[in-house]
This record gives C-alpha cells, structure tokens and sequence, in this order.
C-alpha cells in the first residue's frame, strides 16, 4: 500500500512542479512526464501482486472533511482497473513527448501536464477510495481534470463546445450519484463503504430505485446508450493521448462503479441485468452504425466506444441476470467475457487513437477524406493501426475475438438450454453480436483502407511523415499485448479470477471446467499465424524467383486517372448508410439551396454526422425546459439589494428551521 | 488424428477445382454450349502459378495479404467443418464463432488490398462486398444455432453429427429445411454466385467480387482463385452434411457420399446460374434480410 501511496505523491508532486515551471515549458514537462512514468509505475505494481496473489491491501488515515476519511481499498475489482489506467497512462505519458514536441503554444504545456497528472491520480483515487466523501471528491478531480484536458486547443469554437458538453453531462450525472450515495448513506447510517453491505436487506423497490440511480449516473461516464452524447464530440477535441485515456479508462470508471453498485444490491430486481443487456446490446448496434458514417478519424473511433462499452455492458447486463437467476457458473462467464474486454478495448482503442494522433499529427486533419496512401510514408504507424483494427474488428488471432467469443459462449449456454422462448432474447443477441462485429469491419476497413491505403488525396497527405519513435514505441507495446492475450488467452483470464471471485462467490471452481476449450482457441490463433507465415514465405519465394514488374493501377479504361477519383470515405459507406441503416441515422446535409438553372451560381453544402439522439431527443428537450424557464426570469431583476434580500430570506427560513429542530414541531402544534 | 487431417486435406485441395469445372460446364450444357473441359480450372491455375507478377506503384504490402489470408483462410477453415460424415481433425467446443470470424479476416484483407490500389472501383466492390457479409453473417449464426439446440453441442463436429438423420424425421424437419435454403443463399452470396454476383460479368461497374482481384497477378491471383475454390468448398460442406446426413461407417464410402453431395451442389449452382438474372443491386439487401428473417423464423420453430 505504501508504493500505492508513493504513486499517488508522485503523481501530485509531478504534476506541482510541472505548473510551477510553466515558464520553461521544456522543464515543465520533464517534470510533468517523470512523475506521471513513476506513479503509474509504482501503482503497477501492487495491482498486480493483487491480481496474482490474490487478498486485499487497505490504509486509513483521518480527514478533516465531515464524515470523510481518507481509506482506500485495493481489492482484487480496484487491481483490475488499476492495471489499465496505470499501463495506459504510462504508454500515453510517453507518447504525448513527441506528439507535444512541436506544439505552438509552448507555455500551455505546464499546466497540460498538471491536469494529466490529476487526471490519472484522480482516476486511481476512483477506484480505490473506500469512502463517499473521498470518491465523490476523486470522481470531481478526474471530471475537472479530464475537463481541461479536452480544452487544450480551447481558442476553437468546437473544442470549447464539447468540452462544456461533457462538463455539463458530467454534473448532471453527478446529481444522481449524490442521490444514490445519500440515499444510501441514509440507510446504512454510514458514509463508508464497507458500511454499505446493509444495503442488501433493502426491499426490492428500493434496491431497484437505488440501482436505476447508480446506472444513470455511473451510465453517463461510461457512454452507456443512450447517456454517451458527450464522447463523439469530447474524443475528437482532445489531444490524441487524453483521447486514448479518455476512450481507454475514463470510460471504464463508470464501469466500475456500476459494478460495485449493482453488486452491493443483490434485492434489486433482476430485470436490472436484462435492462442493461438490452442496453448494451442496443448501443452496440448504434454505436457502431454511426461510426461507419464518421468521416473524422476520432470521432469515429469515439462511435467504437460507444460499442465496445456497448459489448461489455452485454457481459455484465447478461451476468447480473444469471447470478439473480441461480447460474453463478454462466454468470462467471458473462462477467469473464465483459470484464477481458473491459481490458481489451482499453489496449486496442488505446492503439488506435494514438495511431490516429499519429495521422493527425504527420497530415493536420482529421478528415479520412484528406488522407491516402499513408502506408507508404507512414510504414510503421500504419501498419499498427492495421492490426489495431484487426483487433478491434474482433478478428483472429488478436484479443478481442477472445472475449467476443467468451460472451458469444455466455449467450448460447444461456439460450439453448432454456425451456421454450425463454431463450430467445439472448439467441437474438448473438445476431445482433454478429451483426456488430460485420459493421465493425465495414468501419474499420473503410478506416483503413480511405487514410492509409490508396494515393494519397491532399499534398499534406503527400508530405506526410513518419511519426517520432516515442510516439511508435507506446503503440508497439499495445499492439503486443493484443496478440499476447490473442495467442494466450488462458493466462489473461488466469488474472482474472480474483475480481470474478468478488462478483461471483467460488467463481474460480465455477469457470475452470468453462474454460477449458479456451486454450484450444488461443493454440488456433498459433495455427492462423504459422498458415498466414508459410503462405507468406511461400508468396516471397516466387517473388524471389520471378521479381515483379511495376505498373500503374488499371483504370479501367481512364486514361489518367487522379485521387480525386478514389473512392471517399462517403462512397464506401453508401450502400450501408443508404440500405443497411435507418434513415434516422443519416447526415443531414446543410448550406445553400441545391443546384439550378442553366448557369448555376455556387454553391456550398455540408454534410455533417451529428448524433441523431443529442440533437432530436436532447437538444429539444432541453430548448423546451429552457424556454420554459423563462418564465422564472422576473426573480433576476439585477439590482444589488434584490438580492441581498433574498440572501436575508433565506438566512431567516434556515435559522427558523434550526430553532423548530431543537424546540420540537409538536410545541408549535 | 493425422490420418483424419491429411484425408481432409486432401478431398479439400484435390476436389475444390473440379467444383468450378462442374459449375461452368453445368452452365455450358444448359446453353447448349459444349463448354470447357471439366478440369480447366486446375490447367489454369497451373498457367497462373508460372506466370510472373505486376504490381501496381500504388500498393503496399496489404496488396500481396490479400491472397495470402484469402487461401490460407479457407485452408484452416476446413479442418473444423466435418467433410459429410468425416468428422473434423481440428475441432472444438465454440468453434463454430471461430468459423464465422476467420472468413471475416479474409473478407477484410481481401476488401483492404481491394482499396490498396486506389482504384475506385475496386472501392465499389470492397464496399459492396463488407456491406452485404453484415447480411449474411447473422443468418449463418441463426442457423448454426438452430443446428446447436438440435444437437445440444457447441462444436461444429457435434453441429453436424449423425443426429441429423433423426432430426429429418422429427418435429423439426421445417426449421432444418428452412436453414438449408438461408445456408444455400449465404452460400451464393459469400461465393459471389448468381444472384447476388456474376463471376463473368465484363463490366467492372457491376462486378463485386472479380472487381476487387482485377488488380492481381500471376501466382498471386491463382492464390485467390484457388481460395475462392476452396471458401467454395468449404461453406459447400455445411449444405451438403445438412442436405446428405447419411453415415455409411466406412471412411471411403463416407468420402464418396461428400465429393457426390459436392458435386451435385455444384451442379445445383450451375442450374441457379442458367435460370436466374443477377439481382438488381439494391435488391440484395432486401432479399438478404427476408433470409435473415427466415432463419429468425427457423429459430423460433426450434424453440417452440
């Protein structure tokens, strides 16, 4: 616990001393990276002595706050989301040297890297604060710190914006969770969460109520359909390595908090588990539907978010049903499934919005459209996001086939042995599952193939170059892990265990004979790669012996054909946008009236994706409250003794309620 | 287990060819063509593999994947997918997800080398071909489901044991015939046969899978022929167990009753091609979503 503490310091400290020198930005973010590279470092470590050794570590100190202390608990749940943050962060620390290296406004730095410290402290405080007052407190820090973050590049218009989107969804979030945690503190008559295990005797209604509570509010952060308004518009305003934490952990927080909540109501109705598989299922669906009609990198990368957390909230959803319904042995299989994706999507969407940055920061844009032919100058950046979409596409033999497959299992074994119709709504989810995973390689490979592959389309994509190798290095390592979990799935689920055990009571007995054919699966992908290399050496050797000619591309009859006529990321995605997906989901086109007359003037038109649910279910409904509100204008008249009155009014209405506390109402009566 | 293996391989390498041959000169003779000899395609492949290459100046290393993942694919592939009553040497428990998502891998790198050359319409055929696999991708899973709550397995192996020949009998005969009419549909559509696709279109315009090989070359381009052959073969393999699910207990009759089951599969293909138009574009979704449904359907008579 104590390098778990000296993690924490670092992180502070770093982060101090990097506002202090904001004046010398080059020292500024040494300062910044050195003590962000220790505190993840050192909070490695404990996580991992949990996960494999299994127990718990704690400390408790006094706080001055009322009713807050300072105790923190590492059990086995907070190891596996402090592996993730801490490795994470540690890869994007190391990035965002050369990503930051050039950046125009050097005296900024200083405090980007205080917020990336608070950010990635207040991320660990999150998960392992064991008091209400404190997790309250970390929760506000990694909102603040995360909303800074975003703001880097706040002199755009559209940065601010989201920025304050998320501020805004963030808070209004944060309202239910003060009411779940009140209510619940009210309950168990206790502030810490150790004291919350009484929440178990609450009456269904209760535990439903407190439940829907939580989900809401946790559900936001999270990007949980429909609360994930916020993550299209933040992850592309970001700076790419806040991006990659945002997308890779700060998402998971609200993960983790639902899971700790849900798991503390086990009187709770056991429709909560259907409702957030259906949720998720849901989110999946749309999430990735809106991503193949992004044509900005991030932002379509953020869409992916939305499904992934989508796919994992499946897991679990499907997991609190089960164990509600008597199943501990599927329901370890569901939370299996959901929580290795937890840790495979933090790893690949932590890969690809770096490689994305890369893109970002070798052509100025973010549009796909502006892209082409970045393999060849970008050999190395672009060959991993190519397997960083492998991955996240769900293809063999990287991870995140493996925990597909995983919650694939789950639901099956879930379905077919049930009696009658019982059993549909989780088959349906494997087509619905099916269906994700096709539109994922729809997006993926029209990702890939309109930015990197092809001629390039703009002269900056035709200048662009190779990324620094600080930058390469991070994305190495992740696309490692990918394979490592792809190869050996047995040993990441083996980490595993421990937090299935906090959720599932003997989940280690239950599990194993389940698991049996998953090291066959990953000695498959050792087949896959062995095949794909023979082919490979095979196709070398004739080229070795016959040495191929070059020639252009053929044009099918065009005499010189240009990029311009290269198929654009609009075009790729047409037959799906136009007769795959509800036209709900489609771009509205924007700007003057269309093309007319003989001799038509010019004219300009926009086609922009925006969340069809922000702006036809939230911005209405907001203008509505808004413009109802105005009626309450009358009590802002702008005069200083106005309101220097009701100052006094309300002084008078509190101190009268004091008095009648302590006298008794019944006297007044 | 290596005896299994090597007589899998072999029926699968040998075999896959011969199918292409059946298919055209099916077609030839209801032209009333004498048609190319049946053993043309392993002639041309032959020519292909002495020929040289050319590349394009556009491509990448992606470009030469493309028909590395596509034959090695389908190779793999079929070492879970029992051959009519031989059983398959590589499978199991949940293999039939692994099934799924390998054909996926190819489908990806045949769609990104497609892109790689910059060409908008080998574009055209990569977006047409990822967009209609997210059609067909959820009926094969309704299907291998429906054959999963019959058999109670998870592994391919136990998908297509010899229960089937029971089950024809039973109360589920229904949901068995309507899965093999959604599996005959992924199969024209995954092999870019007639109705969804023409393989001897000459018009780029209107091509989806030939668009996107058009740019490859000498052993490369044998390497996607000869995987497109064999993806052939290999998705032939679950129509013709659930279609011929007769165990005979001797290995050579069980790989005779497969290679027939292959063959008359492939003559089915030929008849499909001589009697029908290719689909409009815009109508393959439609037609793929009333398989989608039909498959849905299917489920739902097995679980009544």
């Amino acid at each position: 616990m104590i390098l778990f503490l000296l993690a924490l310091a670092c992180l502070a400290g770093g982060g101090l001393l990097a506002l202090a020198t904001y004046s010398r930005p080059r020292l500024a973010a040494t300062c910044g990276l050195v003590g962000a590279l220790l505190g993840t470092g050192f909070a490695l470590v404990p996580a991992l002595a949990v996960l494999t050794g299994g127990g718990s570590l704690a400390c408790d100190y006094p706080w001055t706050v009322p009713a807050g202390r300072f105790t923190l608990l590492l059990d086995p749940l907070a190891a596996f989301f402090i592996l993730p943050i801490a490795l994470l962060a540690f890869l994007c620390a190391i990035y965002a040297i050369g990503y930051l290296q050039d950046y125009p406004r050097p005296t900024a730095l200083g405090a980007h890297w205080f917020f990336f410290n608070v950010l990635v402290a207040g991320l660990l405080l999150v998960v392992t604060a064991a008091n209400t007052v404190l997790f309250l407190a970390a929760w506000e820090i990694m909102t603040v710190g995360s909303f800074f973050l975003i703001a880097l590049e706040h002199r755009q218009t559209e940065v601010r914006q989201a920025a304050w989107l998320y501020l805004v969804l963030a808070h209004l979030a944060l309202m239910f969770l003060f009411a779940f945690f009140i209510s619940a503190g009210v309950h168990c008559g206790s502030l810490a969460f150790a004291d919350f295990a009484r929440l178990a005797q609450l009456p269904e209604a209760t535990a439903t109520l407190l439940a829907a509570l939580a989900i809401a509010g946790f559900g936001v952060k999270a990007g949980l359909f429909p609360l994930h308004v916020w993550l299209p518009d933040a992850h592309p305003a970001a700076p790419s390595h806040v991006s990659a934490l945002m997308s890779g952990v700060v998402v998971k927080t609200g993960i983790y908090g639902i899971l700790r909540v849900v798991g503390l109501l086990p009187t709770a109705a056991p429709e909560i588990g259907l409702v957030l598989m259906l949720l998720g299922g849901a989110g999946a669906l749309y999430g990735i539907a809106m991503a193949t009609l992004q044509r900005d990198i991030k932002r379509c990368l953020a869409y992916s978010t939305v499904e992934n957390v989508g796919i994992i909230f499946l897991g679990l959803g499907l997991g609190f049903y089960a164990l509600r319904h008597g199943q501990p042995a599927l329901a370890a299989l569901a939370f299996a499934g959901g929580l290795l994706h937890c840790w495979n999507h933090t790893l690949f969407k932590g890969l690809m919005f770096l490689g994305a940055g890369s893109l970002l920061h070798a052509t100025g844009s973010r549009d796909m459209n502006q892209m082409g032919g970045l393999l060849q100058r970008m050999p190395w950046s672009g060959t991993l996001l190519i397997g960083g979409s492998l991955a996240i596409a769900a293809l063999p033999p990287f991870n995140g086939l493996v925990s597909e497959w995983l919650l694939y299992l789950a639901l099956l074994q879930s379905g077919l042995p049930a009696e009658g119709f019982g059993g549909l709504a989780p088959l349906l989810l494997v087509g619905v599952l099916g269906l994700t995973g096709a539109l994922a390689l729809v997006a993926f490979s029209r990702l890939l193939g309109i930015a990197l592959l092809g001629e390039p389309r703009t002269p900056a994509a035709r200048q662009a170059h190779e990324a620094a190798p600080s930058m390469l290095v991070p994305m190495c390592l992740l696309l490692f892990c990918c394979l490592a979990i792809g190869l050996l799935p047995q040993l990441a689920v083996g980490l595993l265990i421990p937090p299935l055990a906090e959720l599932v009571p003997g989940a280690g007995e239950l599990i194993a004979p389940r698991l049996a054919p998953l090291a066959e699966f990953g000695r498959w992908g050792g087949y896959l790669l062995g095949g794909l290399g023979a082919a490979t050496l095979a196709l070398l050797w004739l080229l070795r012996q016959r040495p191929g000619a070059l020639a252009s591309t053929w044009g099918c009859g065009f005499a010189f054909p240009t990029p311009r006529m290269a198929y654009t990321g609009e075009a790729y995605a047409e037959l799906t946008r136009n007769h795959l997906l509800p036209a709900v989901l489609r771009p509205l086109p924007e700007g003057s009236a269309a093309v007319s007359g003989l001799f038509p003037r010019l004219v300009s038109r926009l086609q922009r994706s925006l969340d069809p649910i922000l702006t036809r279910l939230y911005l209405p409904l907001v203008e509505d409250i808004a413009g109802r509100c105005v009626r309450l204008r009358w009590l802002q008249q702008g005069r200083l003794p106005v309101y220097l009155f009701y100052i006094f009014v309300t002084c008078a209405v509190l101190m009268a309620w004091v008095i009648l506390e302590d006298h008794g109402w019944r006297g007044i009566r | 287990m290596a005896s299994r293996l090597l007589l899998h391989l072999v029926l699968l390498l040998c075999c896959a060819p011969l199918l292409q041959g059946v298919i055209v000169k099916t077609k030839a003779l209801f032209a009333g063509r004498v048609g190319a000899p049946l053993l043309q395609p392993y002639r041309d492949l032959a020519r292909l593999f002495r020929k040289g290459f050319v590349f394009s100046r556009t491509t990448t290393w992606v470009f030469r994947a493309g028909p590395v993942v596509g034959l090695t694919v389908p190779l793999l592939a079929a070492l879970l997918i029992p051959f009519g009553a031989l059983p398959a040497p590589l499978s199991f428990e949940g293999d039939l997800i692994l099934f799924v998502y390998l054909f996926a891998l190819a489908r990806f790198f045949t769609a990104a080398a497609a892109l790689d050359t910059g060409s908008s319409f080998e574009g055209m055929g990569a977006a047409r071909e990822v967009t209609f696999s997210c059609l067909a991708e959820p009926t094969l899973l309704f299907a291998l489901i429906v054959l999963a709550k019959l058999s109670g397995g998870l592994s391919l192996n136990s998908l297509l044991g010899p229960h089937l020949t029971t089950a024809w009998r039973g109360p589920y005969a229904a949901a068995l015939g309507l899965i093999l009419v959604c599996l005959l549909v992924v199969l024209l559509v995954e092999n870019s046969r007639i109705p969804f696709d023409d393989p001897n279109t000459h018009l780029e315009l209107t091509m989806i899978h030939e668009v996107m090989v058009l740019d490859h070359s000498g052993p490369a381009f044998g390497m996607i022929l000869y995987g497109a052959a064999l993806k052939l073969m290999v998705l032939g393999a679950l129509v013709v167990r659930l279609a011929l699910p007769w165990q005979t207990g001797s290995w050579f009759f069980d790989a005779l009753v497969f290679v027939g089951g292959q063959l008359l599969l492939a003559v089915l293909i030929g008849v499909v091609e001589s009697i029908m138009a290719r689909l409009r574009l815009v109508r393959i979704p439609q037609i793929l979503i009333g398989t989608t449904l039909i498959s849905i359907f299917a489920l739902v008579l097995v679980l009544r």
